[in-house]
């Protein structure tokens, strides 16, 4: 993690849909390589911060730079800096996997022949090679989720936000796939990440907590667990957001 | 009794929520009725006609005079010969040619009906039939005039012929039509997908895994689609009655009887869809290709079956709109009772038995 | 106690997927049980087939002593399911929805209040809310309120707190705690190893097989490994580190520790703690700990799949 290269500075956040406030003075930055946790109860206003550091709704006030753009002026550019991976949102099941990946390559414009060398990169670090030309849709679970991630990362995004991207998978799958998330990390990726599980939680570097729209707890799980006395995270989101 | 009360309840509580069941429900029949009776409105104007001149004597040109006069004709093309007809048809320049005989003063003068020929465009049927009306009705003003004006009473007889569409089948054809297809619709199409939606949504998991037996569930789904359904038919009679003069010749209730025959049909079609439809999308399609355009196309709505190719003609026998559609002809517009249409009756209700018999069958107590 | 459901040598396939490979199992009256594992493991199939709602391609099942396949019917009548979606009308309010559910199985709310009583006030103020607007966690307790209106003697739950924030779903936990009181037996499916814990027994299901049955401190039990946790500053560095380790049998990462097992019977932890600060220039701690669910289920998982 680089601690002084921030690349995404949000200052004074607010997002109102009519009375409703979902979030309410967002302030926080997020470090060039890191690995920021973002949890929060259902409904505590996640969704719509995240689609904001998208670039894909306008905030209704706050100063916000993501990857160095703004995401009221510069959302194009914003999004060619990140990449996106949800749980429910990965690849096109009736497509193979190469066919997915020239598919995500392309809409970012890559040329072909990165294209064909990144697949061929990216197969093998899967040890997924024998499945290239085979369909999404046959293949388990977290094989899927493995290669939404890397296919996610394939135009070398400065951000990536990956939304509840482990749901539903074993245990040793899902720390399959934080390898992966790490060595992105590594490589300077930073990490935006939602969870409901909570011991993934602590494998982040940062995690902020939001309840009711704002932010309740931004520190390390370390120092979270500290000032509030707690044993697990789970004991810290349980006390925060009760 | 109380849970199907229950089950009721629940399903009006879904359909007056859902803006867009509500607008095929209500909204649909309104807007095809207007959309049709628009199409057969009764007021004629600028319509474009050529004139074939064999006689070039006075009695053709005043008529030709009041034809151009009387507002409602515009005359686009002075014809030569027979051969250019068809050619003024094709180019769509006129939608009638008038043909006076070269003989019509003599025959006049002489006592014998002078000989008008009306040709029309009978693509477009409902102007085909109206330019026809208007034509004759000039014609005999002038010969009324002319009758008082001589002492002997003398003749002209229009003669008519449609190209095209000779038999003129589809006037007064729109409202048996919308009354099949809308009827459709609502039963067979809205009952699968709501059916089709519970198993989109899992509620139908719990559905079936609650004491309910199958009959209670699609005699709960269907219920409130016969109740709609027969309201539609209803709204759709008055308002071809009311609004448009389509009359109901026949009688009413064997009418209504007929309907409610061909409603218990469509819905068993319906759930005969829903049991291979897991999803509201492939619902629709089904029923959009199964159901709408056969309906629409091949029932003789809107093209007439003696004028399909054979095996077309073949084909709309296993459509049970077509003999309903033939059923409502008869009696709302020749207004005759079960003596006349009882074979087509039969058929309806042996292929309502077939489906119904077909759907419970098929309505699976389990998942697969 | 006595067996409210007895699974025999169950198999089920779908087309060429194994979905169940003989599941044995034995489900005690008034017992809250758990099915562990995570998507694809097979136990929406387990489930769906205790609904009566798929039939088995081998095996049988008994509930209350009635076979699934033969008396779906009287089995229909006594059990509460709840599947893995939210299964209610989202266009109903979730009044509406109770009393659908109610006239379903022919009963009233007031019939059954008292069990539903603790669930039903935290609804309560939200009674004319369209189930579709309400929160996840709110859904979750209405889908229980209706699968328990007719008071069903077996209530199956199919990854009730799946996507659920932590907070909710520790409530959930409370409340099935309390419906257990009334001698209602729970089989409840969860992709979350935590809640095992909170369960009488559990089954860990893997890729369509029960990998073991016991209670939670039975599972932990059967571990046979020495367990170590190993925190530091770096656990990614050190993990891969790790993995290199010529004694390393297995190592995962398990929120901010390792959780580390050596292939020898006995060895040294300072030789381990010293190898690991030498090499990553770090502070280092290895020390002994009790192993959990997951770790359970991992060890075993790996097992079977050699």
């Amino acid at each position: 993690m680089d601690q002084e290269t921030k690349v995404i500075k949000v200052r004074n956040m607010y997002k109102k849909f009519g009375d409703f406030i979902a979030n309410d003075d967002l302030s926080f930055d997020v470090f060039k390589g890191e690995i920021f946790g973002f949890l929060g109860a259902n409904g505590a206003g996640k969704t719509t911060a995240i689609r904001i550091l998208c670039g894909l709704s306008y905030p209704t006030s706050g100063e916000i730079e993501v990857a160095g753009f703004n995401v009221y002026k510069q959302r194009e550019l914003l999004k060619r800096k990140i990449g996106y991976m949800s749980q429910k949102f990965s690849l096109y099941e009736d497509l193979t996997v190469y066919e997915n990946i020239r598919f995500y390559g392309g809409i970012y414009g890559l040329p072909l022949k990165e294209i064909k060398r990144k697949a061929t990169d990216l197969l093998q670090r899967l040890n997924l090679e024998a499945v290239r030309d085979t369909r999404i849709g046959e293949l388990p679970l977290g094989w899927k989720q493995k290669l939404a991630f890397s296919v996610a990362l394939i135009h070398e995004p400065e951000i990536i936000f990956l939304d509840e991207p482990t749901g539903g998978v074993d245990p040793i799958t899902r720390r399959q796939f934080w390898d992966l998330i790490y060595e992105a990390a590594k490589s300077g990726v930073t990490i935006f990440v939602t969870t409901h599980y909570m011991d993934e939680a602590e494998y982040c570097d940062r995690i902020s907590i939001m309840v009711d729209g704002k932010i309740e707890a931004l520190d390390t799980p370390d120092h979270l667990k500290e000032q509030f006395n707690a044993e697990t995270m789970n004991d810290v989101f349980l006390r925060l957001a009760r | 009794m109380n849970r199907f009360i229950g089950f009721i309840k629940k399903e009006f509580f879904h359909i007056l929520r859902d803006k867009r069941s509500m607008l095929i429900l209500f909204g649909m029949p309104i807007v095809q009725l207007l959309l049709f009776g628009f199409m057969i409105t009764t007021e004629l104007r600028n319509v474009n006609i050529a004139i074939l001149d064999h006689a070039k004597d006075n009695y053709s040109l005043e008529i030709t005079n009041k034809i151009t006069s009387s507002g409602y004709f515009n005359l686009t093309e002075n014809l030569q010969s027979e051969k250019e007809i068809e050619e003024i048809f094709r180019a769509g320049k006129a939608n009638a040619v008038i043909v006076f005989d070269r003989s019509l003063e003599r025959d006049v003068v002489n006592g014998f009906p002078g000989k008008i020929q009306l040709i029309t465009d009978a693509s477009d049927p409902n102007v085909a039939n109206l330019v026809v009306k208007y034509l004759e009705g000039i014609v005999q003003n002038y010969q009324i005039t002319l009758n008082r004006t001589t002492l002997n009473t003398v003749g002209i007889k229009p003669e008519m012929r449609m190209v095209f569409n000779p038999a003129l089948e589809s006037v007064y054809m729109y409202v048996p039509g919308i009354m099949a297809t809308i009827l459709m619709l609502v039963s067979a199409m809205m009952t699968s997908i709501s059916i089709a939606r519970e198993k989109e949504l899992g509620t139908m998991e719990i559905l079936l895994v609650s004491p309910l037996r199958p009959v209670q569930i699609i005699l709960g789904k269907v219920t409130p689609y016969l109740v709609l359904s027969v309201i539609n038919a209803i709204v759709i009679i008055s308002m071809g009655y009311f609004v448009f003069h389509v009359p109901v010749l026949g009688s009413l209730v064997f009418l209504m009887v007929e309907s409610i025959l061909f409603i218990l049909l469509a819905l068993s079609l319906g759930i005969l869809i829903s049991t291979v439809a897991d999803s509201q999308q492939v619902a629709m399609m089904i029923s959009m290709f199964a159901l709408m355009l056969p309906t629409i196309l091949l029932s003789g709505f809107i093209f007439p079956i003696r004028n399909m190719p054979l095996p077309l003609q073949v084909l709309s026998n296993i459509m049970p709109p077509k003999w309903y559609i033939v059923i409502l002809k008869n009696i709302m517009l020749k207004g005759v009772g079960v003596a006349y249409v009882w074979k087509e009756t039969l058929i309806l209700i042996g292929m309502t038995l077939a489906f119904i018999g077909l759907s419970v069958r098929k309505f699976k107590i389990r998942l697969e | 106690m006595s067996t409210s459901i007895n699974i025999k040598g169950i198999f089920k396939s779908y087309d060429s997927v194994k979905a169940l490979n003989d599941i044995s199992l034995d489900i005690n009256q008034g017992e809250l049980f758990g099915l562990i594992g995570a998507d694809g493991a097979g136990k929406t199939t387990l489930f769906r087939l205790l609904a009566t709602l798929l039939l088995p391609d081998a095996g049988s099942i008994d509930m209350e002593g009635y076979d699934v396949v033969n008396s779906y019917k009287k089995i229909r009548n006594l059990l509460g399911y709840m599947p893995g979606r939210f299964s209610l009308y989202q266009d109903l309010s979730v009044m509406e929805n109770l009393n659908f559910f109610a006239t379903v199985f022919n009963t009233k709310i007031e019939e059954n209040i008292d069990l539903i009583e603790d669930i039903w006030k935290q609804i309560e103020p939200f009674k004319d809310r369209k189930a579709g607007k309400l929160s996840g966690g709110m859904k979750q307790k209405l889908a229980l309120c209706c699968a328990l209106i007719h008071k069903p003697k077996v209530l199956l739950l199919d990854e009730p707190t799946t996507g659920v924030d932590a907070v909710s779903r520790s409530e959930f936990w409370q409340i099935l705690k309390k419906i257990q009181q009334y001698g209602i037996t729970i089989v409840v499916a969860t992709p979350y190893m935590d809640e095992a814990t909170l369960c009488d027994r559990v089954a860990l299901l893997d890729k369509g097989a029960i990998l073991q049955v016991d209670t939670p401190q039975g599972v932990v039990s059967t571990y046979r490994k020495a367990l170590y946790a190993i925190t530091g500053a770096n656990i990614y560095d050190m993990m891969l580190l790790l993995r290199k380790y010529e004694f390393t049998e297995s190592v995962f990462a398990f929120g901010q520790e390792l959780h580390y097992t050596d292939k020898r019977d006995e060895f040294d932890t300072n030789q381990l703690q010293h190898y690991l600060k030498e090499a990553l220039q770090q502070d280092v701690l290895v020390r002994s700990i009790n192993p959990n669910i997951e770790d359970c289920f991992m060890a075993l998982s790996i097992q079977k799949n050699k």
